[in-house]
């Protein structure tokens, strides 16, 4: 149950990580689906996976991304 | 409902693969398109994970004596989504460096504008 | 047009996948080749974590590769971000306030405690080189990232992470030496569950931990300095 809940949960998040305009916010909700992937690993017996993912998903990866959308620009135009 | 109960990881991670797909394939922004990458490989990573699940199985660790070895869940996928996930995050730095040099070469992350390379 | 050419090849996609998927139901024991590593783990490695055996002794050549893609993506990434050396970036950095330099005095050395705990304990709990790195990492990126005035130089980065892939190959040719194949375990293998204990497992998963550290916290200084 807490599964079905979390899955839905993710894919709202990366339909709104592909539909939103503004690129920052983008990458701080696929932070969000990285989080969850973390989660459900947790629920598949693998918790080495499981850290290994909440803190290169989470936090690297949006330290990359944050990095690069800096360099260049916030806004994806029309 | 029996049949989302029973399959809800495959659909996570085929719900992961495709949504990424669509973006690397419809999106016109750079940064997007590495965003639905990751996408991608996070859902491949699961699927993975997923097939190796048993039913009722325990972590593949002798934490405390008496685990039965026959219970444990498949160690391989896990050694290697494990080092995936690592090569994942250097190669995406290396594609979003890609897309920093693009944008100081033509000052936009539009890909139809770069046209450097087209005829 | 370009999203409906899109949806239509992810329709052909979903329906070529759907038939070979139906072959493996979720949660069943499928399990052949690892029931051999599950059930000879304690006698042949020493290990607690069937996980690290894998990933150190059985497929360590796996493990090697793996680690020179990620020295070539770094190397790939401060070849393209490249620029001669006075123009890295004097761009004017703003000063950190009080209470972001403060956090940031206090967490980063707990920060790489923790990351050391996590390798060290590669054997015996959940976690290992890998994860130890990144959260390694993570702290190098809160540095970076909050606290500017104290710089870090990404070319005692290079030099720290050349010498635990040094190590990582020496002690594979070392076994080559003694017994007669790459990364054989030469080592005592203890008692289960203590610290010294498994071989060369720890040695390996500790210069491992060192060289992701130190290869993330690169990429992410490469990325920060070397563009304006």
């Amino acid at each position: 149950m807490v599964a079905i809940i979390l899955v839905i949960i993710m894919l709202i998040a990366a339909v709104v990580a592909a539909v939103l305009k503004d690129l920052l916010g983008a990458v701080i909700v696929a932070a969000l689906v990285s989080l969850i992937t973390a989660i459900l690993f947790y629920l598949l017996q693998a918790p080495d996976v499981a850290m290994a993912e909440a803190s290169i998903g989470a936090a690297l990866e949006t330290v990359i991304f944050v990095i690069a959308i800096r360099k260049t620009e916030r806004f994806e135009d029309k | 409902m029996s049949f989302l109960n029973a399959n809800t990881y495959y659909i996570a991670a085929f719900g992961l693969i495709f949504i990424g797909l669509y973006i690397v394939m419809a999106k016109k922004n750079l940064v997007k398109v590495v965003i639905g990458l990751s996408f991608v490989d996070s859902g491949i990573n699961l699927l993975l994970i997923s097939i190796g699940y048993i039913k009722g199985g325990t972590a593949p660790i002798f934490s405390r004596p008496g685990i039965s070895p026959l219970k444990m869940v498949d160690p391989i996928p896990q050694a290697l989504v494990l080092t995936a996930i690592v090569i994942g995050v250097a190669v995406l730095a290396l594609a979003l460096s890609l897309v920093v040099k693009l944008y100081q070469q033509y000052g936009t992350l539009d890909i139809r504008k770069i046209r450097g390379l087209k005829w | 047009m370009r999203k409906i050419i899109a949806l239509i090849f992810l329709a052909i996609l979903l329906w070529g996948i759907t038939k070979p998927v139906s072959r493996i139901p979720f949660g069943t024991n499928k399990i052949k080749v690892a029931e051999h590593y599950i059930t000879k783990d304690i006698t042949e490695t020493g290990a607690a974590n069937v996980v690290t055996s894998v990933v150190v002794l059985y497929r360590g050549f796996d493990t090697l590769g793996e680690v020179t893609i990620l020295f070539i993506a770094a190397i790939g990434l401060a070849s393209i971000l490249y620029l001669p050396r006075k123009k890295v970036s004097d761009e004017v950095l703003e000063e950190s306030s009080l209470i972001l330099r403060t956090g940031c005095r206090f967490l980063f050395p707990l920060i790489l405690l923790f990351g050391a705990y996590i390798f060290v304990h590669g054997h015996l709990t959940p976690g290992g080189g890998f994860q130890g790195g990144a959260i390694i990492a993570s702290g190098f990126a809160l540095i970076f990232l909050s606290c500017r005035e104290r710089v870090v130089s990404t070319v005692k980065l290079g030099v720290v992470e050349s010498l635990a892939g040094m190590t990582f190959v020496a002690v594979g040719l070392i076994g080559l030496a003694t017994g007669g194949y790459f990364l054989l375990s030469f080592l005592p293998k203890g008692t289960l569950n203590m610290l010294f204990s498994a071989g060369i497992i720890p040695v390996i998963y500790v210069a491992i931990g060192f060289k992701v550290g130190s290869e993330l916290a690169g990429i992410i200084g490469n990325l920060m300095e070397r563009t304006q």
